[in-house]
């Protein structure tokens, strides 16, 4: 065990200031020091994105990056995304697409769309399909994820143009 | 009718019941990161358990010296099979009549087994005592071959007696387990010995997993004050769960509560009891202290139960026409170090024998042998009802053989020996009773959906130009017509530890017009709070937003035998729809009492009760649930509450018609799904939208499984494919486009007539990609290349067809 740093994580907006030991990963932190359980752990190895998270406002898997690379960084989690009242369009998306099953993969897919989106505001399939490949679902087959994906991005750009 | 009394179609739509594409209402949660895991429960004071697992797949346990783990702070405990063994718990019983190490005891059978169970106030703690627990080991001869098992010398299990029977009868061999017979022997050897036409192939179904996204885990909690013990964990039945632990923990069963939270998917993974969970059980009670365990993935591939694993050797004949006169198989069944399979007790080769598939076979014999290797244990139903999947694949092989042989087209063959829908119920040669079916309306409209005989006549052209040397890629039509049997089952020959495989609801209509509903069946991704409360809107008129359907807890819910083999609906659904007929029947009594006729005077409407002949004269159940608890009825007693356990009086048996056009390229061994066309008959349909879902998902794990997914060992018993670096899960991007479709044939002794639909698409898509496969080099001589089908594998068909020149 080595001695804990100090670091300072701002999460979905709020700012922690937390002890960390230098191995710690930053999905353990998010879920056990901070209590953020959306995004999941599913093989620790990048390969499922279950633990999909924003970090600087690009798409990382937190189940291996350490705490300590994340140290004064910007986070978005599931959580952060949208609230009850004002889901995100891609939460909306999912639900209405049947985009889900049994949900352990959804907040990493959700959070890797919303990050894909706003680099791709207007994906093809075959573009939202490449840029979803790093998220295993077990569950859906990815057609309905797809379909969400797709249709989130429509509403959001109807919406932006209803606004201009 | 008043003007205000909106109409029955409107009234039918604002209940949301059997028929509605009603969006889940699991999804709030779960879109929001709300979704409620075991590995998300944390309890005050919670330690943290991890396993020293055997990089060997057979030696002997020399030493476990603990020490060093013991001297690093943070950690309080670490156990091994002495500490175990005063408690009887070294080893557990098995779902499958054996039993099975829970930490080593003398020896390892299979790489990835636990040998020692760490206990730490953190999980980096915990990781950091298992590299510090020595062991010691004595490598041993390793079989990872079950025909080399069965001529060994070397026996795995010295534990059993040479020589004395074992749970299904006469073992044979050391390294021999079970054989299991059904069907006419004799007369299935003289009918093929005289046929006109006979295949002989050996067919290899290969080791899988079901590998969902959550691991195995669980929260064991024993609060020493009430002398209640509480266990929250990844299970698809809680309730077995429950009653396994009273009976090896000697807590009294009303002293456990099992708890399955949300459930990262299960996919039969989740049936069996894992050495994990005793371990855990047991630390907190010698700790007094919450203790979590959660594997990690390659834990989860190496050592929780695998899928498959069969090798069908199958004989098949017929007359010269075409129509099939016998069918033969003899299984190898490699079921590990353990028999852990998780079939009902009476049938150690599940459902195998439902290998008749879709087809009038008159005569058919089946012989199935279990054998122990040094692989993990396990044998579970991926997917799919108890060996079904096998069962589909050999039989829709073995058609494509037979069809070769005749030199048939498949589609033909098929056709002029489904059994006809005049025909059901019918009884097959091995036993069964098919429920309903009807195969030639199906696939009539599948060959249709797809122009089936352009197709042919495009493949045959690409052949040719293959052969000019214009292209290096190749069509292959896929073909399969599949007929499950799911809904395990009947009391009378179905049970698991004794426990019969009946499924339960208990309703209650609160006062003021909603519900609650709890059923014995656990969703892990299914949907059931969607589509339970569907089946009880239409039985009861309340709306299915106005019910609330809980499952999973075993202090709340009534007693099921959980999820798995495709049982919720046929079981659980059956008894959540006659539960909700006895609410019904004390609301005619209660609105006919309000509106002063006699019972027989008053018909159930949708939503309401109505006087018959004069339907302005009604009560809706809104206004009987509030009488039934407020106003005081002669002769009815207070309350809206009612419970139904459901002994299912047959199985059901789902069918479908799946097609696959790949291309193939010779040389790189890429294969590209071009179209899949899947028409699923499930009964009476539920949820439209959730039964698309259902089936999207199923077909993935089937391109998974027959494209390239394995746990592979080699001939030392590694693992070789224990992350998903190397086990293959499909992305977005290798997964194609689906064509669903249906047609609706009711099951005749369901209450709602639905058949369940999760599993089809899993036990018809292996076949329908993997004849697709061989189809496309059925034209250069391809009989039978076993799958997965990866790149290499189609490479190296086409290369041993002499086609790279």
């Amino acid at each position: 065990m080595s001695k804990k740093m100090q670091i300072t994580l701002n999460v979905n907006g709020t700012r922690h200031e937390l002890l960390a030991e230098p191995r710690t990963l930053l999905i353990h932190v998010l879920r056990e020091n901070l209590g953020i359980t959306g995004p999941h752990i599913g093989c620790e190895t990048s390969h499922c994105g279950a633990c999909t998270i924003l970090m600087n406002e690009r798409s990382i898997k937190s189940c291996t990056v350490f705490a300590a690379q994340a140290d004064g960084a910007e986070i978005t989690t599931i959580e952060g995304l949208g609230t009850p009242d004002s889901l995100h369009p891609l939460q909306e998306a999912f639900r209405e697409h049947h985009g889900l099953q049994c949900g352990f993969c959804t907040p990493g897919m959700i959070t890797r769309a919303a990050q894909l989106l706003k680099e791709n505001p207007d994906p093809t399939e075959e573009e939202v399909r490449f840029g979803m490949a790093g998220n295993l679902c077990r569950c859906t087959g990815y057609q309905n994820i797809v379909k969400a994906v797709l249709a989130a991005a429509s509403e959001i750009n109807t919406a932006k143009e209803a606004a201009q | 009718m008043n003007d205000l009394t909106p109409d029955r179609d409107d009234r039918t739509a604002n209940l949301k019941g059997i028929g509605s594409a009603r969006r889940r209402v699991e999804d709030a949660r779960f879109t929001q990161g709300k979704g409620n895991y075991v590995d998300d429960i944390k309890l005050p004071g919670m330690l943290f358990g991890d396993f020293v697992r055997s990089p060997y797949a057979h030696a002997r346990v020399v030493s476990v010296d603990t020490s060093a783990a013991m001297a690093l702070d943070g950690v309080v405990a670490v156990l091994t099979a002495k500490d175990l063994e005063p408690l009887g718990l070294h080893w557990m019983p098995t779902l499958a009549g054996d039993k099975q190490m829970v930490l080593a005891d003398g020896k390892v059978l299979f790489q990835g087994q636990e040998v020692a169970y760490v206990v730490a106030r953190d999980r980096y703690v915990a990781a950091d005592a298992v590299e510090l627990v020595e062991v010691e080991y004595e490598e041993l001869p390793v079989i990872t071959d079950p025909f080399e098992a069965l001529n060994s010398d070397t026996v795995l299990r010295e534990d059993l007696q040479p020589g004395a029977d074992g749970a299904h009868g006469p073992r044979r061999h050391a390294n021999h387990i079970f054989l299991w017979e059904e069907g006419d022997k004799t007369a299935t050897e003289e009918v093929i010995g005289s046929a006109d036409v006979v295949v002989e192939e050996m067919i290899y179904y290969h080791r899988t997993h079901p590998c969902p996204l959550e691991t195995c885990g669980c929260v064991a909690s024993m609060d020493k004050v009430n002398g209640k013990l509480t266990v929250y964990g990844t299970f698809q039945a809680p309730h077995v769960v429950r009653t396994v632990a009273s009976l090896l923990s000697g807590i009294d069963e009303h002293n456990i509560r099992v708890v399955s939270p949300d459930i990262g998917g299960g996919f039969g993974n989740k049936v069996g009891v894992y050495p994990g969970y005793v371990c855990s059980i047991v630390a907190s009670i010698v700790t007094g202290l919450p203790v979590k365990w959660v594997e990690d993935r390659m834990e989860n591939l190496m050592a929780t139960a695998f899928a498959r694993d069969y090798w069908m050797k199958g004989r098949i004949s017929a007359t010269k026409e075409g129509k099939i006169t016998a069918l033969e198989a003899h299984v190898t069944a490699d079921h590990g170090a353990f028999d852990a399979c998780a079939d009902p007790t009476k049938f150690p080769a599940g459902f195998f024998h439902i290998c008749t598939g879709s087809y009038d076979i008159p005569v058919a014999y089946v012989g199935v042998d279990g054998v122990y290797t040094n692989k993990a244990p396990g044998g579970v139903a991926y997917r799919c009802s108890f060996r079904v999947t096998e069962a589909a694949y050999f039989i829709e092989r073995m058609i494509e053989i037979l069809a070769i042989e005749l030199g048939m087209d498949a589609a033909e063959l098929r056709r002029i020996n489904f059994i006809r829908a005049d025909q059901f119920p019918y009884h097959s040669a091995l036993g069964w009773e098919y429920d309903s079916g009807d195969y030639q309306t199906a696939w009539d409209k599948a060959l249709k959906a797809v122009d089936y005989d352009g197709l042919r006549t495009e493949q045959a052209a690409r052949v040719e130009a293959f052969r000019r040397g214009e292209t290096r890629r190749l069509i292959g039509i896929g073909l399969t017509h599949f007929t499950e049997i799911v809904g395990a089952g009947p009391v009378k020959n179905c049970d698991i530890l004794g426990m019969g495989m009946f499924d339960s609801c208990e309703i209650r209509i609160h006062p003021t017009g909603s519900a609650i509903a709890r059923l014995g069946t656990i969703s892990q991704g299914q949907g059931h709070a969607t589509t339970f409360a569907q089946i009880l809107a239409s039985e009861i008129g309340i709306p299915a937003d106005k019910i609330t359907v809980e499952e999973g807890d075993t202090d709340t819910a009534p007693y099921g035998l959980g999820t798995y083999g495709s049982r919720s609906t046929p079981v659980a659904g059956a008894a959540t729809a006659l539960a909700g007929r006895k609410i019904r029947a004390k609301a005619q009594m209660i609105a006919a009492y309000l509106l002063e006729v006699h019972d027989d005077d008053v018909e159930f409407d949708i939503d309401r009760f109505v006087v018959k002949g004069a339907p302005e004269r009604f009560k809706t159940m809104a206004d009987i649930a509030y009488a039934a608890y407020n106003q005081a009825i002669p002769g009815v007693e207070p309350g809206l509450e009612a419970v139904s356990y459901y002994d299912p009086p047959n199985m059901t048996y789902p069918f479908g018609a799946y097609i696959c056009v790949m291309e193939i390229d010779v040389d790189t061994g890429e294969a590209e799904i071009r179209q899949f066309y899947a028409l699923d008959d499930c009964g009476t349909r539920i949820n439209p939208m959730v039964i698309e879902g259902q089936v999207h998902g199923g077909l993935t794990e089937a391109l998974a499984i027959a494209m390239g997914q394995e746990i592979a060992y080699d001939d030392m018993g590694n693992v070789k494919t224990g992350t998903l670096m190397d086990f293959f899960i499909p992305t977005t991007w290798e997964t194609p486009h689906y064509t669903t479709d249906h047609t609706e044939t009711p099951s005749p002794h369901h209450p709602i007539g639905a058949k369940g639909v999760g599993e089809s698409p899993n036990v018809g898509g292996v076949p329908a990609f993997s004849n697709a496969v061989h189809d496309a080099l059925r034209p250069f001589g391809l009989r039978q290349s076993h799958m997965p089908h990866d790149h290499w594998r189609i490479w190296k068909a086409a290369h041993d067809l002499g086609l790279h020149g």
